[in-house]
């Protein structure tokens, strides 16, 4: 069976690994520069920029999302290193106007030092009072606001909680504010054509794109394209977006309120095709990767759950390519399901978010018990119950390796960026069907739902995975037989000729595989399924860290944070402090070294979205060691400056 | 049919090596030996049959019989088949479960297996009580029961297995008394037959926590008055004479003793199992002592639209339409971009 390298995620040392894209290169780049300013002709000024911070914000239902995906896609095609954060209230339609119901869309995009989606915007859209105001305590000083005029009525302020209108004050007198005529705009430019006043209305997200473009100097084209393919059906409402976003240029161009536009320089990033894609979709391609790989059919049993459920809908277009997607009549049916289709030999996932994965708690126990190959995802989000449903959270860690009853142990994995779902989904499957044992997949909403380019795998990319061979039919085989190394029992599909067989969820014996009540039995089974996953650590990768010199300070980190820490401790060490970052893809079982990586510093800090969950793993698996927190549960991903503040103040102290 | 062999296997060649271990007298024993029996006149590959379980006395069967088997979790059986039969439609797929695992726990799961019509087989012994934890009631316990959990005798309205399951939808209904290994082993074979979910409730008796508690519909006195055995297109004729019928009397139904007050054979309904509509077959299932005999057999085995056929053939659909060679085709589709 094939050994890794390297972990997936890694990005320094594995070029053929799932390279997040961003850092690519990383350390040929110049620190950040400052901006470089350039008159341009018509008097304005044009700063080139490393990279830069857009959001877009508005009314739910003012079509943010869509803007900023589409932004995202021309910025990508043009080569720019990209992170997104979407960010929505979990309401489909919250009511209109106020800060509850804001929906926004955050673009960082550039050449360099693109880790995050960036901590503060350097243009904001604001389609309403609203969205200005609650993104009024993040702008960066001279921040260029553009926002909706007509919007800013007294009603309107007044709903947002402003005592008087913004625009009006000097309140933003520190910003470029660029005020603008955008729903009378929109509606001047698609008046010909006849549409309704609110199909017209729709179209501002189109026109606000097309400014902003403008402020970009980037192309249209893509955009265009996409009105017209997604209103094939209804070519009038298509064309309405293509005039908005026309007019919303021109007007950007002719209007001299806008005191500057930006150049921002594409990434060197390493050729090949690459294409944008969100943690959810790459997540369910990696299943599909995992399952040609393996040989069989891919099985999804899901019932729908924010922020999970895009992996189910992205799957249930692919049943050419074998994909079964079942959707259950609830979260057990879901696992359940699953775990018969692995009993038929299937390879069988099961997706869902935190509240789900209480559900099906007993059922991950019975997949411990009878042995069989198993990916449970997790795409976490805000808790306990329902929580935060459209926020992002790393609670569900503890849960994950702990939350059965009895010892059931499984192995635990989380995903680090959009792309690198991909692989870890890839990795998630080898693990269960060479080990026959239920692995979780930890992912999360700011990386399931966020977006970066991502450099297009093939299938002769990636490894093999080994379904073994099935045992011989003359009865020698018991269904508890195990390979010696890594003590995982075969998997013989139901069906397969001459090989019937009985398992189920009570103790069986070691040798016979029939139902035993016996207590060494039992004790030697508990210890049998603990070993089995202690050593699928026997063939991972080893944990990597980087910081090679550093002595001081490790920054420790897991998971969908893993842009931003990364960010920030670059950042550091490129300011010449002595800090090193190490962060966990593999958590249960840990790579092998990783006892001797926290040996190596005099302070060790773990950064998390919960209330210190791997930290507590680690002062359980590594009593010798003393671990600090750096905690969040804002349902809000870290920023690099919080972090960099953290980290300093961290390395004073020592 | 796949599942089918050629060399002659007999009921006993169907049952595993496995002590079974349900108490001496429990009705169990004679579904085992149904079950058995009917694979064999069937003549089915062992290992092209999976039978799943959920938790109770009934859910121990898997482990007495040699064909592939998986005891699972409370109330999940049907799920789990669920996903078995959709992994490997070409496995006969036989749910075991009983009243408390299918109709409490996982009454969730037992509703939506029949509304989807999945091709596989629900074996539901309801001896109306939780056996293996030791004498509570279940949906099915007589009103009034005294039991442990209900001291003072229960106080729940009951499930009706067959009413339950015809108004999810189900397509196939059946109820056999355990006394009747014949009937059972019959109604088994019709079960396999049938595309689609097929539900077998099982008169069970619980000799420990529940004995004689349908002794009314089995014993030996009473029998002939009270069983109706229903079979497709023969008139509902019972009794030890078959003097009795059954005949619908304006809306209702209406029990008739032939020869007398001018009723005949002709005033008989004819049984008519595979109607669409399950009106009757519903009138039939509410059919209780001591007005009315109880409906036995195949009362309902209609044909409609079957989940794993459908399932599949979207699957071919999609293969023969899809632009997509492979997935390495679908990776690189849409908005890709080259960089240098
Ligand atoms: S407790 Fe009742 S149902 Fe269970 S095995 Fe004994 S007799 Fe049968």
């Amino acid at each position: 069976m094939p050994t890794r390298e390297s972990p997936p995620s890694w990005p320094s040392d594995n070029p053929n690994g799932p390279i997040v894209n961003s850092f690519t290169k990383l350390e040929n780049h110049p620190p950040e520069q400052d901006l470089a300013l350039t008159a341009n002709v018509k008097g304005r000024v044009n700063k080139q920029v490393n990279s830069v911070v857009v959001k877009f914000a508005g009314d739910s239902g003012d079509g943010m999302q869509l803007a900023g995906s589409l932004f995202t896609e021309t910025t990508a095609i043009k080569g720019n290193a990209i992170a997104t954060f979407p960010d929505f209230p979990s309401e489909i339609r919250a009511p209109q106007g106020t800060v509850a119901g804001v929906s926004g869309y955050q673009i960082h995009f550039g050449a360099s030092g693109v880790h995050s989606p960036g901590d503060a915007p350097d243009v904001l859209v604001a389609m309403n009072p609203a969205a200005l105001k609650a993104n009024l305590q993040q702008l960066k000083p001279a921040c260029t606001i553009l926002c909706d005029k007509d919007s800013f009525a007294k009603r309107d302020w007044e709903k947002a909680g402003f005592d008087s209108n913004p625009l009006e004050g000097d309140l933003l007198a520190d910003y470029q504010v660029v005020p603008a005529p955008i729903t009378t705009l929109t509606k001047g430019a698609v008046a010909g054509l006849g549409l309704d006043n609110k199909a017209a209305d729709r179209c501002k997200n189109a026109f606000t794109l097309g400014m902003v473009f403008w402020l970009f100097s980037e192309p249209l084209d893509q955009s265009i394209k996409f009105f017209r393919q997604k209103f094939k059906k209804t070519p009038e409402i298509g064309e309405a977006n293509v005039l908005a976003i026309k007019a919303g240029y021109n007007y950007a161009l002719t209007m001299e309120v806008i005191k500057a536009t930006y150049t921002v320089l594409p990434a060197s990033k390493a050729p090949g095709v690459y294409r944008n894609i969100t943690g959810n979709q790459a997540t369910a391609w990696g299943f599909l990767a995992a399952a040609a790989k393996v040989g069989k059919d891919l099985f999804l049993g899901s019932y729908p759950i924010t922020p999970a459920t895009d992996i189910m809908q992205e799957l249930a277009k692919h049943k050419w390519a074998g994909a079964k997607v079942f959707q259950a009549e609830d979260e057990i049916a879901g696992i359940t399901s699953a775990i018969g289709a692995a009993f038929a030999g299937n390879v069988a996932i099961t997706t869902t978010s935190g509240p789900g994965m209480a559900l099906k708690t007993e059922a991950i126990g019975l997949a411990v018990m009878a042995e069989l190959p198993l990916v449970i995802v997790n795409v976490q989000r805000g808790g306990p119950s329902t929580g935060l449903p459209t926020k992002t959270e790393q609670s569900d860690l503890l849960q994950a390796i702990w939350g059965r009853n009895g010892e059931s142990p499984l192995v635990v994995l989380s995903a680090s960026t959009p792309s690198d779902c991909f692989d870890w989904a890839f990795e998630a499957t080898r693990i269960a069907v060479e080990h026959m044992t239920p692995v979780v997949l930890l992912t999360e909403s700011y990386i399931a739902n966020g977006a970066e380019p991502w450099k297009v795998k093939t299938l002769e990319q990636m490894p093999e995975i080994q379904a073994g061979q099935l045992p011989p039919t003359d009865g020698s085989w018991k269904p508890y037989d195990r390979d010696c190394h890594s003590l995982a029992r075969k998997w013989v599909p139901a069906g397969s000729p001459g090989l019937q067989h009985r398992i189920g969820g009570l103790e069986k014996d070691q040798f016979s595989g029939c139902v035993s009540h016996n207590p060494n039995n039992h004790e030697a089974m508990v210890a049998i399924r603990r070993d089995k996953v202690d050593r699928v650590a026997d063939r991972l990768p080893d944990q990597k860290v980087k910081g090679k010199n550093a002595s001081k300070l490790l920054v420790v980190g897991w998971g969908g944070q893993f842009g931003i820490l990364f960010g920030a401790v670059s950042e550091l060490q490129q300011e010449g402090y002595d800090i090193a970052i190490t962060h966990f893809n593999y958590i249960h079982p840990l790579p092998k070294n990783t006892a001797s990586i926290f040996a190596r510093f005099q302070k060790i800090l773990v950064c998390e979205l919960n209330n210190g969950q791997l930290a507590k793993y680690l002062r359980a698996t590594f009593p010798q060691f003393n671990f600090q927190q750096y905690n969040k549960v804002q349902g809000q991903p870290f920023k690099v400056s919080e972090l960099k503040n953290a980290f300093v103040q961290q390395l004073q102290e020592a | 049919m796949e599942a089918i062999q050629t060399a002659a296997l007999k009921p006993r060649d169907y049952a595993s090596d496995q002590e079974v271990k349900w108490c001496p007298g429990c009705g169990d024993y004679a579904v085992h030996s149904a079950v058995q029996k009917a694979f064999a006149d069937l003549a089915l590959k062992k290992d092209q049959v999976a039978i799943i379980s959920g938790i109770g006395c009934s859910s121990r069967f898997p482990y007495y019989m040699d064909t592939y088997g998986f005891h699972t979790i409370h109330g999940r059986a049907a799920a789990v088949a669920t996903g078995v039969k959709l992994a490997n439609p070409s496995l006969s797929v036989w749910v075991m479960t009983g009243d408390g695992d299918a109709l409490a726990i996982g009454g969730n799961h037992f509703i939506h297996a029949q509304r989807r019509n999945i091709d596989m087989n629900m074996v539901l012994f309801n001896n109306e009580i939780y056996g293996l934890t030791k004498g509570q009631h279940s949906p099915t316990t007589a009103k009034g029961k005294v039991l442990k959990s209900s001291p003072l005798g229960t106080i729940e309205n009951t499930f009706s297995v067959g009413e339950l399951c015809l108004g999810a939808g189900g397509q196939f209904y059946a109820r056999v008394p355990d006394t009747d290994v014949k009937l059972m082993a019959q109604v088994m074979t019709e079960a396999y037959r049938h595309k689609g979910f097929a539900m077998i409730e099982v008169l069970q008796n619980c000799v420990i926590f529940n004995d004689k508690t349908h002794a009314q519909i089995t014993g030996k006195e009473s029998r002939a008055l009270n069983q109706l055995v229903l079979e497709h297109g023969k008139p509902m004729i019972f009794g030890a004479n078959s003097e009795k019928g059954i005949r619908l009397n304006g809306l209702e139904l209406e029990v008739i003793t032939l020869g007398q007050g001018g009723m005949g054979i002709n005033d008989v309904l004819v049984h008519d199992a595979t109607n669409k509509s399950n009106i009757l077959h519903t009138m039939l299932v509410q059919m209780r002592l001591p007005e009315f005999p109880v409906a036995l057999g195949v009362i309902r085995r209609a044909q409609s639209s079957v989940f794993d056929q459908d399932f599949l053939a979207q699957s071919e659909a999609q293969k023969s339409n899809t632009p997509f060679k492979g997935l390495n085709d679908l990776f690189h589709s849409g908005n890709t971009f080259q960089i240098n």
